[in-house]
């Protein structure tokens, strides 16, 4: 197998240039999927014959908990990639990812709480769903506080790796918790196999949504990754060379 | 892929694999703690314990809901259509409470077999639908499938 495409992935300069390309259509598309997504969700979609409107927010709920845990398992790979071929642009794609993982999953816990109330009549259940989507909180924090603390930036990106991959455990645990034990929160409405549970009206603003919100997380991650690629190869030519045609550009 | 990198990354799987056994075993070792009710059938064959703070989980049997008349108390049957439980309760039951749904009641369980709630639940499923639906479901003789007696998920 030819790895050289690979090998090419991991060149910052190449990263770099590919990403801003890349950039203003990710940003586009989130601003046109969540826009239309959100505005169709929450003012055209039917309401549910049990739920009535309070429902609706699902169109934020599953869309940020979709993402917490895909985010999860990029981190994951993210660390495999670091571990095993060394590359450094996956401990930045690592370090760039795990903030805005963890905020996408305190979204989904908090929404899931004020969805909770109107329809179980309670904030918080310790049941299996809940409690392992508040542990994956708490791998973020934790591979966040890992990634600051240690100043020598290969002995942390080798500790978050490893944080990450172990991690990655809670995932499965996450997505099947409904299905091995008895829990308060529903079964997924949406499987691979079968007719999604909701008539077309209803997922047709939710899959905008999640697309919106994929998107998004692309957007602002390549972002926050350029960003990082600059901060640390800054010594290098081909950055400076950059930073100056973009000042020149702008004066 | 060059000899380093391939016996790096089986070091990664085999750890990755050695963890994932060892939480698969331990989880499924607390399997009956992390159920968050118990089944009116687990409740029937006694492995609830009594006098203690108990969830019990099931449907609200159709017919089966009793109010008092002059305060908050309610009687109800949950069953997983195998064995039923009776629920007594008095406060004030969550907007998706009805007959047919799932609920979770948080009660001790008295030595007559009652449970005698303090908090009760109410546990909806994965389907949704418009309300006319319902309605032009309900019309034609069918009831609504979310509205089936389906039996709450079994652990």
């Amino acid at each position: 197998m030819n790895w050289t495409w690979f090998h090419k992935l991991g060149s910052p300069k190449w990263f770099y240039g590919i990403s801003g390309k890349l950039l203003p259509w990710l940003s586009v598309a989130a601003v046109l999927l969540i826009g239309i997504g959100l505005v169709w969700g929450l003012a055209f979609a039917p309401p549910d014959y049990q739920q009535g409107n309070s429902f609706r927010i699902i169109y934020i709920h599953v869309p940020a908990a979709m993402l917490a845990q895909s985010c999860y398992v990029l981190l994951a790979v993210c660390g495999i990639v670091g571990l095993v071929w060394k590359m450094k642009l996956a401990d930045v794609a690592l370090q760039c990812a795990a903030p805005i993982g963890a905020w996408m999953t305190a979204v989904a816990l908090v929404t899931g709480a004020i969805w909770g109330k109107p329809t179980w009549g309670s904030w918080w259940v310790w049941d299996a769903r809940l409690t392992s989507m508040l542990i994956l909180l708490f791998l973020y924090f934790g591979l966040i506080a890992l990634g600051n603390a240690i100043s020598n930036r290969d002995s942390a990106a080798k500790a978050c790796a490893v944080l990450a991959i172990v991690g990655v455990i809670n995932i499965p645990i996450i997505k099947y918790s409904v299905e091995w034990w008895n829990t308060l929160h529903q079964g997924a409405t949406f499987t691979l196999t079968e007719k999604p549970a909701m008539p077309v009206e209803m997922w047709a603003p939710l899959l905008l949504m999640v697309l919106g919100f994929y998107c998004f997380f692309g957007a602002v991650l390549l972002l926050r990754m350029r960003l990082e690629v600059l901060k640390r190869e800054a010594r290098t030519s081909w950055v400076k060379a950059e930073v100056q045609t973009s000042l020149g550009a702008r004066g | 892929m060059n000899p380093l990198r391939r016996k790096r990354l089986l070091i990664i799987l085999a750890i990755l694999a050695g963890v994932g056994i060892a939480v698969g075993l331990a989880m499924s070792a607390l399997r009956e703690n992390i159920n968050l009710f118990y089944t009116p059938t687990q409740i029937a064959n006694g492995e609830a314990p009594l006098d203690t703070r108990i969830r019990a989980g099931g449907m609200v049997e159709q017919g089966s809901l009793k109010r008092s008349g002059d305060s908050l108390d309610v009687t109800f049957v949950v069953t997983d259509f195998n064995k039923a439980v009776t629920i007594t309760y008095r406060g004030i039951l969550p907007d998706l409470f009805r007959e047919g749904q799932g609920i979770v009641a948080l009660g001790k369980l008295n030595a007559d077999g009652v449970v005698v709630a303090d908090e009760v639940l109410a546990k909806h499923d994965e389907k949704y639908m418009p309300p006319e639906v319902t309605k032009a479901l309900k019309d034609s003789g069918q009831s609504a499938p979310g509205a089936n007696p389906q039996p709450a998920k079994e652990g």
